[in-house]
C-alpha cells in the first residue's frame, strides 16, 4: 500500500495571448493509502488541474507529487482515472471496455475474462457485457467506467466530477457504490465534486478549495464515510451533525462565489 | 450551472420505450406539429405520386395529342425503355452494357482504392504530428480547391488518354478528401479517452491502434462516400472527352450519331449507379460502425 504525497505545487498556466493563470499556490497534503479524499470548490479553483497532475497528464510548474515515494513523471497503470463522462470507447460493448486495461498488459484471456466476469457483478451490471455501451444510460455507463478502472487494480483512483453528469436519483445510487468500492477494495481515491453533500457523504478527509490562486482553504476529517452503508444514507443526511457541516461549508462557498462575482463585476 | 443530460434511469420501465404509433412522426398525440421536425417524415403516398406524376407528364410531352417536346432531341420514356431493352441485351457499338459499366466502375474503384492508401496515412500523419501539418497543410490547401476536371488535359498530355490519365485523375479527386476526412477523425477523438486508454496502461502504438483509428473510422468512412461521389462524377465527365469504353464515353459518341435514346438511357444508369454507390455506402456504415455519432 501506497501513501500519496503532494508538496508544495504550484501551477501556471501561461497563456497564449499573453498574461497567466495562477490554478494552484503552495498545494501540500499526504495522503495515507486507504483515504477517500474528496475536493471541493467553485470551479476554476484548480481541482481539474491537481487531479491532472497526479494522473501524470500535466507537469507541474514547480513542487512534486509522489506515489510511495516514487516521483510521478507521466501517466502510469497504478493511477486509475474516472471521468465525468464520454471517456468510455464506444466503438467496444461493455466487456471490452472493461477488459481495455488487462488487454493493453497482454494478460491472458482466461485470467482476463475472470476480471470482467467478477467486476460487472461487483458494479452491478452482471450480463450487461454484450451491451454497448451507447445502450446503457448514464449511471451505467459510469459504472463501467469504474470496472474498467478497477480492472488494473490501480493503488490510487482519481475521479474528476464522476458523477456530475447524472440526475439526483442516479447519482445517491452511485454514490453508494463508490462508498462500497472504497470499503471492499481499500483502495485510495480522490473524487472531485461540486456537491457539497456528496463531498461531505463520501469524503473520509475533504478539501476546500479556493481560486485565485487555486489553493487548499480548509480540511476536514469526516466520518461519514466510514458508516455511510452501514446506516440509512438518507438518514445519515439528515442527521444534525450532517446538516450542520453542509451549511458550513455552503455559506464558505457561497462567500467565495460572491468574492468571485465582484471580482468579475469589477466592484471588489 | 452545468445541464445535465437527460437520463432514463429514474423512469419505471414501461415508459423508457413509449409506444410508436400512429403514421405521421413517432407520437400522433402531440397537439401541435407545424414547425416539429420530428413530425415531417416523407409521405411514401405522395413520392410514388410525385414519381409518377414525372414519368406521365414527360409521355405527354412528348406522344401526348400536341407533342411539345421533338422526340429526335427529347424521346419519350417508351423509346428510352426499348433502347435500355436493346443497350442491355446487345450492347452498343460492339461492347457490351456491362462492358461499359464496368469499365466506368473499376476506373473508379482503382482511383479510390490508391487515393484511400495515400490520403488515410498522410492524413493520420497531419492529425499527429506538428511537423507533418506544417509539411502537408499548405499542400492541401493548395490543391484541393482545383476541380479536377481542370487538370485533365495535363493528365492527358502526362499519361496518355488511356486508363492511366483517367485512373490517376480519379486518385487525385479522392486523395485530398481522404487527407481532410483522416486528419480530422484524428483530431476528434476526446482527450479524456486518450487519458484514460494512457492510464489504463496504453502504450503510443496501442493508443493509435485501439483508440485513435475507431475513433476516426466513422469520419474516414464518410471521406471514402464523398470522395465516391466526386470521383464518379468527375470521372464520367472525363470520359466524356475521350475514353475507349464507359458509360460517359457512351454518352458522347451516342450524341454525335443522335442517338438520343442512348444518351438517356446511360444518364438514367448513371444516376441509378451513383444513387447505388450512396446507398451501399450508408448501409455498410450502419452496419460496420453503429456507434457513429454516440461518443
Ligand atoms: N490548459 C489551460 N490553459 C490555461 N488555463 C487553464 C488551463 N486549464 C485550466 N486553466 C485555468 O486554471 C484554473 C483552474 O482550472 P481547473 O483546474 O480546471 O479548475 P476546476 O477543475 O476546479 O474547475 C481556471 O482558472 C482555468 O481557467
Ligand atoms: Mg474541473
Amino acid at each position: 500500500m501506497k501513501n500519496l504525497s503532494v508538496s508544495n505545487l504550484e501551477m501556471v498556466y501561461e497563456l497564449p495571448k499573453g498574461g497567466s493563470v495562477h490554478a494552484l499556490s503552495d498545494v501540500s497534503f499526504d495522503l495515507q493509502a486507504g483515504r477517500l479524499l474528496t475536493l471541493l470548490g467553485p470551479s476554476g479553483c484548480g481541482k481539474t488541474t491537481l487531479l491532472n497532475i497526479a494522473a501524470g497528464f500535466l507537469a507541474p510548474t514547480s513542487g512534486t507529487v509522489t506515489l510511495g515515494g516514487e516521483p510521478i513523471t507521466g501517466p502510469g497503470q497504478e493511477r486509475g482515472m474516472v471521468f465525468q463522462q464520454g471517456a468510455l470507447f464506444e466503438w467496444q460493448n461493455v466487456s471490452q471496455n472493461v477488459s481495455f486495461g488487462p488487454r493493453m498488459n497482454r494478460k491472458k484471456k482466461s485470467e482476463t475474462a475472470v476480471i470482467v466476469e467478477d467486476l460487472l457483478a461487483t458494479v452491478g451490471l452482471r450480463g450487461f457485457g454484450d451491451k454497448a455501451v451507447y445502450e446503457l444510460s448514464g449511471g451505467m455507463q459510469q459504472r463501467v467506467a469504474l470496472a474498467r478502472c478497477l480492472a488494473n487494480d490501480p493503488e490510487v483512483i482519481l475521479m474528476d466530477e464522476p458523477l456530475g453528469a447524472l440526475d439526483a436519483l442516479t447519482r445517491e445510487k452511485m454514490q453508494g457504490l463508490i462508498l462500497k468500492l472504497w470499503q471492499e477494495t481499500g483502495k485510495t481515491i480522490i473524487l472531485v465534486t461540486h456537491s457539497v453533500e456528496e463531498a461531505l457523504f463520501l469524503g473520509d478527509r475533504l478539501f476546500v478549495m479556493a481560486p485565485r490562486p487555486g489553493r487548499i482553504e480548509r480540511e476536514y476529517e469526516l466520518p461519514f464515510a466510514k458508516v455511510g452503508l452501514s446506516v440509512d444514507p438518507r438518514e445519515l443526511k439528515a442527521s444534525p451533525e450532517f446538516i450542520e457541516k453542509r451549511e458550513e461549508l455552503l455559506s464558505m462557498i457561497w462567500d467565495m462565489e460572491e468574492q468571485i462575482m465582484g471580482h468579475e463585476d469589477g466592484t471588489s | 450551472m452545468k445541464e445535465s443530460p437527460p437520463s432514463v434511469d429514474a423512469l419505471p420501465a414501461g415508459l423508457r420505450k413509449f409506444p410508436r404509433f400512429g403514421r405521421r412522426g413517432t407520437q400522433s398525440r402531440k397537439t401541435v406539429t407545424f414547425g416539429d421536425a420530428s413530425e415531417v417524415t416523407t409521405s411514401k403516398v405522395w413520392a410514388v405520386v410525385s414519381l409518377g406524376g414525372l414519368l406521365v407528364l414527360w409521355w405527354y410531352l412528348t406522344r401526348g395529342p400536341e407533342p411539345i417536346l421533338d422526340e429526335k432531341t427529347f424521346p419519350s420514356p417508351v423509346v428510352i425503355w426499348d433502347a435500355f431493352v436493346e443497350w442491355w441485351q446487345d450492347g452498343y457499338r460492339r461492347t457490351s452494357a456491362w462492358e461499359h459499366a464496368s469499365a466506368s466502375l473499376s476506373r473508379v474503384l482503382k482511383g479510390m482504392v490508391i487515393g484511400t492508401v495515400i490520403g488515410i496515412p498522410v492524413g493520420f500523419a497531419m492529425g499527429l504530428s506538428r511537423i507533418m501539418r506544417g509539411i502537408f497543410d499548405p499542400i492541401v490547401e493548395l490543391f484541393r480547391p482545383i476541380p479536377p476536371l481542370a487538370l485533365l488535359p495535363l493528365f492527358i498530355m502526362w499519361f496518355g488518354i488511356g486508363e492511366e490519365s483517367k485512373v490517376n485523375l480519379l486518385v487525385w479527386a479522392s486523395v485530398w478528401v481522404m487527407i481532410i476526412a483522416a486528419r480530422s477523425g484524428v483530431l476528434g477523438v476526446s482527450g479524456s479517452k486518450v487519458h484514460a486508454a494512457y492510464s489504463l496502461g496504453a502504450n503510443k502504438w496501442q493508443i493509435l491502434r485501439y483508440v485513435i483509428m475507431p475513433n476516426a473510422l466513422p469520419e474516414v468512412f464518410t471521406g471514402v462516400r464523398v470522395a465516391l461521389g466526386v470521383s464518379w462524377g468527375t470521372l464520367i465527365a472525363a470520359e466524356l472527352i475521350g475514353a475507349e469504353k464507359g458509360l460517359g464515353t457512351t454518352i458522347y459518341i451516342a450524341s454525335r450519331f443522335f442517338r438520343m435514346d442512348i444518351v438517356f438511357v446511360n444518364i438514367i444508369i448513371i444516376g441509378v449507379i451513383g444513387a447505388s454507390m450512396e446507398m451501399i455506402m450508408r448501409f455498410l456504415e450502419a452496419r460496420l460502425i453503429p456507434w457513429r455519432g454516440k461518443g
